[in-house]
């Protein structure tokens, strides 16, 4: 990648509302390896059980998550959107996919690169932790938003 | 605005239907039956008695005796300004709803009613207003709707949010496409769990509401639906600065007399027939969080 569209990239990822008050220079280390796509609608980003070997920022579109249900087609469980972030399974090891994401919406992404990323937090601890304190809530929403589902509150 | 406020010991049932003993039910005709989802049906219904007729206030509901079978409070989801139809959205769950479901047109029920206090659309006036509806809960918020709609300078923005465990669980669905052309309201869709045929939002309905556009302090809230799915809305709802006494929750208890006398469905220091079932947040957010009250 050039640097201009390294740099252009950096911009965008700048002006995603996850990254809105993160430092620039250590944002440019993380995504020295990122890139826009595009997906159609029913597309794959992520397979279950593969590699996460990026994660996602939602610029445009909508993403169905979807769990796979032995032989019978997967059932949407949540989707993200536009200003949202999509994955940590690449935070965490084995560093595999929980779930399949399709684009339910023509959708586009920056996808970062999860090596790069993971090895920009640790060099820059100060970042890691500011980053990991932005990503905890997104993750206790989802846990939350979760234990709701499971309670089937239209099902009484 | 066609709202008669009805008392529930001082209801006057329009013409025809002279001084009634409160108990004693008026009978109405099936006129149509429209099946909205696998378990739920919505029925119209005329009165049989020459000239009688039913004034109603969005939120109230009717006592719907099934002859033979047994007696069900169900809302009313019709339109205040044609009180010569009556519309009733059933979901079979039990004894009486199934046989409510079952009628077809032609069959006749016997109605008492309406009754309750209704949703405090006045007390919306002026401010935006926050619709949140969960399964089987737009039936009883749609005569207000209506009223909203026909008012709808009225307001400032309207918001609303509706949710159902599946697609196929959304009722009044053709409706609903409609008011999505509508370019005076937002509404936004969601399901718990979809299939791939499905390309709209999945998630709990709180998770709609940080996003949602509306000024908090300002705002009106109307909430229906199961009542847990009414407690995390009102909790999403007062988080993001809507006043406890601006939410509304429209309480399901089982109901005997509906007229107050009984007891039958106290809840707290509220009688649901008598007082509710719309009752405000900051009233029911403590005796929300008691498990059995
Ligand atoms: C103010 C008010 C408004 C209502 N509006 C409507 C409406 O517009 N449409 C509508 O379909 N229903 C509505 N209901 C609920 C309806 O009154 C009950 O579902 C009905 O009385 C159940 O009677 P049943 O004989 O069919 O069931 P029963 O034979 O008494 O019960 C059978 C089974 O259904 C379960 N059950 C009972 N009530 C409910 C319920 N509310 N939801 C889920 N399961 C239940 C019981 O626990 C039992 O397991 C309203 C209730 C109130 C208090
Ligand atoms: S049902 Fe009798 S008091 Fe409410």
């Amino acid at each position: 990648m050039t640097a201009t569209a390294s740099e252009a990239i950096a911009d965008r990822v700048l002006r995603h509302p996850f990254f809105v008050d993160i430092d620039p220079t250590l944002v440019h280390a993380m995504v020295s390896k990122a890139e826009e796509r595009s997906y159609d609608v029913g597309e794959m980003l992520v397979h279950e059980g593969r590699p996460a070997e990026e994660f996602f920022l939602v610029i445009e579109g909508k993403i169905a998550l979807e769990v796979g249900a032995g032989d019978r087609p997967g059932i949407t469980v949540e989707t993200i959107e536009k200003g949202e972030i999509l994955g940590w399974s690449w935070l965490v090891a084995p560093y595999r996919w929980r779930f399949d994401a399709r684009a339910s919406k023509p959708t586009k992404v920056i996808a970062i690169n999860a090596a790069a990323a993971r090895y920009a937090l640790a060099a820059h601890p100060a970042f890691g932790y500011h980053f990991l304190m932005k990503l905890l809530p997104v993750i206790a929403d989802r846990l939350e938003n979760t234990r709701v589902q499971l309670l089937d509150i239209h099902g009484h | 605005m066609a709202t008669d406020a009805i008392h529930p010991q001082t209801h006057s049932h329009g013409a025809g239907s002279g001084a009634a003993h409160p108990f004693a039910p008026r009978p109405f005709v099936v006129t149509a039956r429209t099946q909205e989802t696998p378990d739920t049906v919505t029925l119209r219904l005329a009165p049989k008695l020459s000239g009688d007729r039913l004034s109603f206030k969005g939120g109230q509901f009717n006592m719907v005796y099934v002859f033979g079978v047994g007696e069900s409070a169900i809302s009313i989801s019709g339109d205040t300004t044609h009180p010569e139809e009556l519309v009733h959205t059933v979901r079979a769950v039990g004894k009486v709803t199934n046989a409510l479901a079952a009628l077809t047109p032609g069959a006749v029920v016997g109605i008492r009613g309406p009754y309750g206090q209704g949703w405090p659309l006045d007390s919306a006036r002026g401010r935006d207003v926050v619709i949140v509806a969960g399964g089987l809960g737009l039936p009883p918020l749609r005569p207000t709707l209506y009223e909203i709609f026909r008012h709808r300078e009225s307001f400032g923005r309207v918001e609303i949010i509706y949710g159902a465990r599946t697609p196929k669980d959304l009722v009044f669905a053709e409706e609903v496409r409609t008011w999505l052309q509508r370019s005076d309201l937002r509404i936004q869709i969601t399901v718990d769990a979809a299939g791939r045929d499905w390309n709209g939002d999945v998630g709990v309905v709180t998770v709609r509401i940080p996003d949602a556009r509306f000024d908090a302090p300002n705002t009106t809230a109307f909430v229906c639906g199961p009542e847990i799915m009414m407690k995390f809305t009102a909790q999403a709802l007062a988080q993001r600065g809507v006043p406890t006494e601006s939410i509304w929750l429209s309480m399901e208890r089982n109901m005997k007399c509906a007229l107050g006398f009984c007891g039958h469905c106290q809840y707290g220091p509220s009688f649901v027939c008598r007082d509710g079932p719309c009752l405000p947040y900051k009233t029911l957010a403590p005796l929300l969080a008691v498990k059995e009250v």
